[in-house]
C-alpha cells in the first residue's frame, strides 16, 4: 500500500513501507549507494512523519523481505512474543518514541518487552529519534550476560582485549596480551581475529589463550574468530574452545554469502554448550554485525541498510550471546561515509540492540579511507560510555597492525571509565585487584601489579 | 637469562621488539603522553594523505615505460576522489575514452600488467616501478607476451578484468594501492585473474598483499606471483582452487638431490 504526506503543496507519495523506511533513514552513503535514499532533505521528513503515524502492528503483517524467501523474516515473525507486546500494542511508532522516552519506560518495564519488539519495530522508532533519545533509551535498557563474569550491569563497562599479530606470532599476541591486562582490558573477551584459517594455528592459539586463562585464574573467556564451521571442527578435535563466533547479517542470502544458516547457527551454540566451560553462565556465542553487509553482498532486498543491521541482531538474539559487536565503522566510507554516519550508526546500533534485549557492544573504528578520525572515536565512545555500552575493542594503541584499521585503545577505556566513573565485570575487576593491577577504587596503581604475568611472556618470548 | 635486575623500561623494550602492535607507550593518568599523542597522528596524516595525494599518472607511465616500452593511461570511470569512495561500482568500470583508447591496443598476448591507484596513490608512486623492474625478467623467463603496461587512474582491483578482456590477455595481472593502514600507507596488492572478463568476482582472483620495503620484499612479491602465474596458465585457472604453494615449490626447487641409494 501507498504511504502520502501533504507538505505544503507538495505531496510526497512512498509506494510501500520499505520505501517509507529507507527514506525516513538519516542520510547514509551506503543506501544512496543502494538507490534507495531520500532525494531530498523534504523527502526524508515527510518518510519520517509518515513512519511516526504507523502503528507498530503494521511491523507484523508487511514484511518487509518477503517471509517466504527469508528465514530470517521467519526467525522474526514466527518467534515474535504477543504477550510481551501486548503493552505497545496499540502504539503508532511515533508514540513508541515519546513512550520510550517517558518514565512510563523504566529498566524493568523495557526488559519485559523487549522480545515483543521486532528489529523493524526498533529500526523504525531510531529513525524519528535523534541522537539524544537514542542514549537516554538505551541507558535505561539492562541486558546482562554471563560465561565466567557477568557483563552488562549498569555502571560497567567491559572491553573486548584484541591483540592481532600480522602474521599471528604467538609472543607477539602474548605481549599485546599482557599490556592490555595491565591497562585492566580483557573481561568482555581475549578475541584474536587470526591472520591465518589455518586449523592448526587457531587450534594453537586457542591453547594459548586457555594455558594463560588457566594459570592466571582470569575471570574472562577467550575467543579466536573464525567461521562458525571450524569452531565446530575444532570442538570436535578437543580444542579448548570458550565463545563461538560468527558474523552475521540481516538477510539470509547476506548470510549465505557468510557461509551460515539459522540451523548451523544453532548447532554452532549447541556445540559450544556442550563443553561446559562457562562457570557463572552458559552465554556462549560471540556475533558481529555492521551496517552495509547485506549490501555489500548483494542481498538487500532494497531496504535500509540501518533496518538490515537491526535485522541481525534478532538472528543474535535467537542464540542468547555472550556478546554482540557491530563493527561500526569498519565497512568503509562507501556505507558510512564519515564522521558523522559513523557516529549516528554506532549509537542507532546500540539502541536498536539493546530495546531488543541484545547484549550490544561496539567495535567504534574507523578505516583511513572515511573522512573519520581519532576526534570522531572520541566522541562516539564518549556518546556510547554515557548510553551504557557492554563493551568496547581495546586495541594497543588503537592501531590494529593485522586488520588495518583504527579501533579504541587501551587508554581510551581509561578515559571513559574516569570521565564517566565506569567500573569492570565484578569477577574481572576483583581479580585485578587481587593482582595489584588496579587499585582499591579500580585505578591502575602503580605499583608492583602483574610483575607475575610480565615474568610469563618474558619466559615464553626468551 | 642472567639474573641482573631488568628496568621496566628495558622489559618492555624487549616485549615490543615480538610485535608491530602499539605496545608499552607508558601513560599519563589515562591519556597516551604526548609523543605517542604525535606518532599516531603523523601515522594518521601520511595514510590520508596516501587516500588522497593526487595520482601522478603519467610520473608513473614513463618509469613503466623505461623498463617495459609501451604504456596506455586510461581513467575509470569514476570522475573524482569523493566519488571514487563513494561508489565502488564506478571504479570498476572504465571511462568510454578508456575502452577506446584499449581498444588501439588489441592483440594477442598472455598478460596484460595494470597498475592503478586503488586507495594509496602512495603505495604506486613508491613501489610500482620498483617492482615490475624486479617483476619483468621472472615473467621473460617464462616467454609470457606481454600486453603494453596500462596506467589506471581513479580503479579498483576489478577495473583489470575489463582491461585483460579488451586487450584480449589470457590473463591479467592488476598491481594497486591498498587500503592503507596506520602502519602501512604504502601497501601494494596484486590481484591475478585468469580469463580476466567484467563480471567476475573476488573468489575468481589469487591476491598478494602487502608489497613494501616494510613488508613483503618486491623479490618474494616476484617469486610467488610469477609462481602463480605459471600454475594459472599451467592449469587455466585462478582463485579459490589454485592455492598459493609457491613455498613449497621454492623448497623443493633449494632441497638438494640426494645421490641414488
Amino acid at each position: 500500500m501507498a504511504y502520502r504526506v501533504a507538505v505544503g503543496r507538495q505531496t510526497h507519495v512512498f509506494a510501500d513501507l520499505r520505501e517509507v523506511m529507507a527514506k525516513a533513514t538519516p542520510l547514509r552513503s551506503g543506501d544512496m549507494l543502494a538507490g534507495i535514499a531520500a532525494a531530498s532533505m523534504e523527502e526524508s521528513m515527510a518518510a519520517k512523519i509518515a513512519l511516526a503515524d504507523l502503528p507498530l502492528r503494521s511491523f507484523l503483517t508487511e514484511a518487509l523481505v518477503p517471509y517466504e524467501q527469508d528465514e530470517v523474516t521467519r526467525l522474526i515473525l514466527d518467534t515474535h512474543d504477543a504477550t510481551a507486546f501486548a503493552p505497545i500494542a496499540a502504539l503508532t511508532v511515533g508514540e513508541f518514541r515519546d513512550w520510550l522516552c517517558s518514565d512510563q519506560a523504566t529498566s524493568s518495564v523495557l526488559a519485559r518487552i523487549a522480545p515483543g519488539v521486532t528489529p523493524e519495530m526498533a529500526a523504525a522508532v531510531s529513525k524519528i529519534m535523534r541522537n539524544q533519545d537514542l542514549i537516554l533509551v538505551a541507558r535505561k535498557c539492562q541486558v546482562v550476560t554471563r560465561f565466567r563474569n557477568t557483563i552488562g550491569l549498569p555502571g560497567t563497562m567491559a572491553v573486548r582485549l584484541q591483540p592481532n599479530h600480522p602474521t599471528d606470532a604467538a609472543a607477539g599476541i602474548l605481549a599485546s596480551i599482557v599490556d592490555g591486562l595491565l591497562y585492566g582490558c580483557g573481561d568482555a573477551v581475549i578475541g584474536i581475529n587470526p591472520a591465518s584459517d589455518s586449523p592448526g594455528v587457531i587450534a594453537d592459539l586457542l591453547r594459548l589463550l586457555d594455558e594463560l586463562i588457566h594459570r592466571f585464574e582470569i575471570p574472562t573467556q577467550a575467543c579466536v574468530l573464525t567461521h562458525v564451521t571450524s569452531a565446530l571442527a575444532l570442538i570436535g578435535q578437543g580444542a579448548p574452545v570458550d565463545l563461538v563466533f560468527q558474523s552475521v547479517a540481516g538477510t539470509q542470502k547476506a548470510n549465505e554469502s557468510f557461509g551460515v544458516s539459522l540451523a548451523l547457527l544453532q548447532e554452532g551454540m549447541a556445540a559450544g554448550r556442550s563443553l561446559g566451560r562457562g562457570t557463572v553462565g552458559d552465554n556462549v556465542m560471540y556475533f558481529e554485525t555492521g551496517q552495509g553487509s547485506a549490501l555489500s553482498a548483494d542481498a538487500h532486498h532494497g531496504v535500509d541498510q540501518q533496518t538490515l543491521e537491526a535485522r541481525a541482531y534478532a538472528v543474535a538474539r535467537a542464540y542468547e550471546p555472550l556478546l554482540v559487536n557491530t563493527v561500526v565503522g569498519f565497512i568503509g566510507p562507501e556505507y558510512l561515509y564519515d564522521g558523522k554516519q559513523i557516529i549516528r550508526a554506532g549509537l542507532e546500533d546500540h539502541f536498536c540492540g539493546k530495546l531488543m534485549g541484545v547484549p550490544m557492544g561496539c567495535d567504534i573504528c574507523y578505516t583511513n579511507h572515511a573522512e573519520a578520525d581519532q576526534d570522531d572515536m572520541d566522541t562516539l565512545l564518549t556518546l556510547l560510555g554515557t548510553a551504557g555500552v557492554n563493551f568496547v575493542m581495546g586495541v594497543p594503541g588503537a592501531d590494529d597492525v593485522m586488520l588495518n584499521y583504527q579501533s579504541t585503545s587501551f587508554h581510551d577505556q581509561l578515559y571513559v571509565r574516569e570521565v564517566l566513573g565506569l567500573k569492570r565485570a565484578p569477577e574481572f575487576e576483583a581479580w585485578l585487584r587481587r593482582m595489584e593491577i588496579t587499585d582499591a577504587a579500580g585505578k591502575l596503581s602503580a605499583g608492583r601489579g602483574g610483575q607475575a604475568l610480565l615474568a610469563a611472556v618474558q619466559g615464553r618470548a626468551a | 637469562m642472567s639474573n641482573e635486575p631488568v628496568s621496566l623500561a628495558e622489559r618492555w623494550a624487549a616485549l615490543a621488539r615480538l610485535t608491530p602492535a602499539r605496545i608499552g607507550l607508558g601513560r599519563s593518568g589515562a591519556s597516551l603522553p604526548t609523543g605517542e599523542v604525535l606518532r599516531f597522528g603523523l601515522a594518521h596524516a601520511q595514510a590520508r594523505d596516501a587516500v588522497h595525494i593526487p595520482f601522478r599518472a603519467g610520473e608513473v607511465a614513463a618509469s613503466l615505460a623505461a623498463l617495459a616500452g609501451e604504456t596506455v593511461e586510461v581513467e575509470s570511470a569514476a570522475p573524482s576522489r569523493d566519488l571514487y569512495l563513494r561508489r565502488p561500482d564506478l571504479g570498476r568500470r572504465l571511462s568510454s575514452q578508456g575502452r577506446t583508447a584499449l581498444a588501439a591496443h588489441r592483440g594477442a598476448c598472455d598478460l596484460a600488467i595494470v597498475v592503478a591507484d586503488g586507495l594509496s596513490s602512495t603505495a604506486i608512486h613508491q613501489n610500482a616501478a620498483p617492482f615490475v623492474a624486479v617483476l619483468l625478467p621472472a615473467l621473460q623467463r617464462q616467454q609470457l607476451r606481454l600486453a603494453p603496461i596500462v596506467v589506471a587512474s581513479q580503479g579498483r582491483v576489478a577495473l583489470g578484468d575489463e582491461i585483460g578482456e579488451l586487450l584480449g590477455a589470457r590473463a591479467v595481472v592488476m598491481l594497486i594501492g591498498e587500503r592503507p593502514g596506520l602502519s602501512s600507507p604504502d601497501s601494494l596488492g596484486a590481484y591475478l585473474t585468469f580469463a580476466p572478463r567484467s563480471g567476475l568476482s573476488d573468489a575468481a582472483r589469487n591476491c598478494i598483499s602487502n608489497i613494501r620495503p616494510g613488508g613483503l620484499s618486491y623479490e618474494q612479491a616476484a617469486l610467488k606471483l610469477s609462481w602463480l602465474i605459471g600454475e594459472a596458465f599451467r592449469r587455466s585457472l585462478t582463485g579459490v582452487d589454485l592455492k598459493d604453494e609457491s613455498d613449497l615449490a621454492l623448497e623443493a626447487a633449494a632441497r638438494p638431490e640426494l645421490p641414488p641409494a
